[in-house]
């Protein structure tokens, strides 16, 4: 897995230059911290999971299949939220001072493998597991949400055509619409957008702990930053010292809240194409800047 | 270590190495995005995204814990949460704790219909009825009281869940019902209707509920008249025993010539 950037410079022939980027060994860092969280037995949790959403679907069983698809959809939507962000946070908080514990960095690095190669390796590494993580439970809930779909079809008994039509058309209007995969692509993003962060914090944190609650207290200012941007740009009325203060979080934290319209989608609501797409654009935009920033302080990293 | 040469650069240009760049960089970015951001916020608070009230009323109605898991991103979960809870207050027959959860359950997820819908089905159909049967209470006035309060909260939570839900018909479609079958007031329920018969999802009997409920309206019988017959002329389908006796009933009100009459019961049967 390391071969590519193990591989002796003086057994190197004159031919092969040494390239400044290289896709090819960012991909093997890539691959090798995929498969180092893999070995972490992280995706355990997914079974955490399927119980969740089949245990909910079950407790809700004496309610109206409309009841019972709202309810799985949030809950099954809810813990996609929280496990992603863990995951994300756990994972990546782990992943520099591991190497450095290992001695794994400084062997890389000894190697000619440009900082910025071997973070973004890091990264994406994260990023692919939390990708592989996102579309496990998306599978999980699709299969359990048809599942009882096509229970409370079975459960229609003998109707006229037209009825059962109409019934048909009204369980499946509870259960799939298009804007639940718009919602994943937002608990994705939102995940993603905590791993750069916290990969981020983890170039200047001198320990795994200090990381992880700086990275779960921004996520929670994160949440309210819409309502300090709120009352520093239009509350006149707010005073000096406060109005610093509401800056300083405006201009910092990111806006968590723009990723929360899962809940909506989750209660019918439709997601327009426009909204989508600008809010992933600033999700990858939110990821690349503090990628940037973990880049500038880990490059300047006494190691 | 990396040597010399092997120094981090962006093009030619090396690096600047102080810390506070990076101070600089986040602020730089937090000022660029946050125009965007506010601007992205109001549409998708104009796209009906996220209306989900969180203030202080709610941090005190919910309680510390749930407001925080609310206010980070898992207000679905609180609001299902709560929803459960009203169950169990059911089975209780405890209407007052329904109503608070009903209350805190539309707060946070206002675009799901579905708890409009059944929040107003159990306060104006099920707490009402209940209240009028209730032997505790001996004064009946009080008992008819405590029944139309039951019956202004779910009217209520239906005009409220539209406000939240311009576009759905099965709101109008279910106050229209609620108007003519708690309140009495037929013009009321013509207009919820009409109103759910203007949306693309309206199930076609709104039409034909329109029109009866019109036909009851005081002063609106030509305009019923006029839509039941338009809804006769359309088709074989729309002669249902229902829309055959309110054209009957309007066309000898109305006085309409028997020449003029598109239906025409049997004399003995339209007698009776």
């Amino acid at each position: 897995m390391l071969d590519v950037f193990l591989t002796p410079m003086s057994a190197a022939p004159s031919a092969t230059r040494h390239k400044l980027f290289s896709p090819a060994r960012i991909w093997a860092l890539a691959s090798n911290t995929l498969l180092e969280l893999v070995r972490l037995k992280v995706f355990y949790f997914l079974l955490l999971f399927a119980l969740l959403i089949i245990g909910s679907s079950a407790f809700v069983v004496k309610f109206s299949f409309q009841e019972q698809f709202q309810v799985l959809k949030d809950v099954a939507l809810g813990a996609m939220s929280i496990f992603t962000w863990l995951l994300a946070v756990l994972s990546t908080a782990l992943l520099l001072p591991k190497d450095i514990e290992e001695r794994t960095l400084y062997t890389i690095l000894a190697k000619p493998v440009p900082r910025c190669e071997y973070l973004l390796g890091k990264l994406l590494g994260v990023l692919t597991l939390l990708f592989l993580a996102t579309s496990l439970m998306s599978f999980l809930f699709v299969g359990v949400l048809y599942y009882r779909e096509q229970g409370a079809i079975a459960s229609l008994g003998d109707m006229p055509p037209d009825e059962f039509a109409a019934a048909v058309a009204a369980v499946k209007a509870s259960t799939f619409s298009p804007s639940l995969i718009q919602g994943i692509v937002f608990i994705y993003l939102k995940a993603a957008l905590c791993a750069s962060l916290t990969l981020l914090l983890s170039t200047f944190a001198s320990t795994t702990i200090f990381t992880i609650m700086v990275s779960v207290v921004v996520y929670f200012i994160g949440h309210v930053q819409a309502l300090a941007r709120d009352y520093w740009l239009r509350d006149a009325t707010v005073g000096p010292l406060t109005k610093i203060f509401l800056a300083f979080v405006s201009l910092v934290f990111p806006d968590l809240q723009l990723f929360n319209v899962v809940d909506d989608i989750a209660a019918g609501a439709a997601l327009p194409m426009a909204i989508f797409l600008k809010t992933s654009a600033l999700g990858v935009i939110y990821i690349a800047v503090y990628f940037l920033a973990g880049y500038f302080l880990f490059q300047n990293k006494e190691l | 270590m990396p040597n010399e040469k092997m120094k981090p650069r962006i093009g030619n240009a090396v690096v600047i190495r102080h810390p506070s760049f990076v101070v600089l960089l986040l602020l730089a970015f937090g000022a660029a995005k946050l125009l965007p951001e506010a601007a992205l916020t109001r549409e998708q608070l104009a796209a009906g995204l996220r209306k989900g009230q969180l203030d202080l009323e709610m941090r005190q109605q919910v309680g510390q814990l749930a407001f925080v898991a609310a206010l980070s991103g898992f207000r679905a979960i609180v609001a299902d949460g709560f929803w459960i809870h009203a169950q169990t207050a059911w089975e209780r027959v405890d209407w007052a704790r329904m109503k608070l959860d009903f209350d805190i359950v539309t707060s946070l997820q206002p675009r799901c219909v579905l708890f409009w819908e059944m929040s107003a089905w159990h306060m104006s159909h099920n707490a009402s009825v209940a209240a009028l049967e209730n032997r505790a209470q001996p004064r009946a006035a009080l008992r008819v009281r405590a029944a139309r309060e039951f019956i202004a909260t779910g009217e209520k939570y239906l005009l409220d869940g539209i406000a939240n839900n311009p576009g759905n018909a099965r709101l109008y479609d279910m106050l229209g019902m609620l108007y003519r079958d708690k309140m009495e007031d037929h013009c009321k329920a013509s207009w919820a209707y009409f109103q759910a018969a203007a949306l693309p999802t309206a199930p076609m009997y709104v039409h034909r509920f329109a029109a009866y409920e019109l036909a009851q309206c005081p002063g609106h019988e030509r305009e019923a008249y006029e839509i039941l017959r338009a809804l006769y002329l359309k088709s074989e389908d729309e002669h249902l025993p229902t829309l055959l006796k309110w054209l009957d009933r309007l066309q000898q009100k109305l006085s309409i010539p028997p020449a003029e009459r598109v239906y025409n019961p049997d004399p003995e049967k339209s007698a009776r």
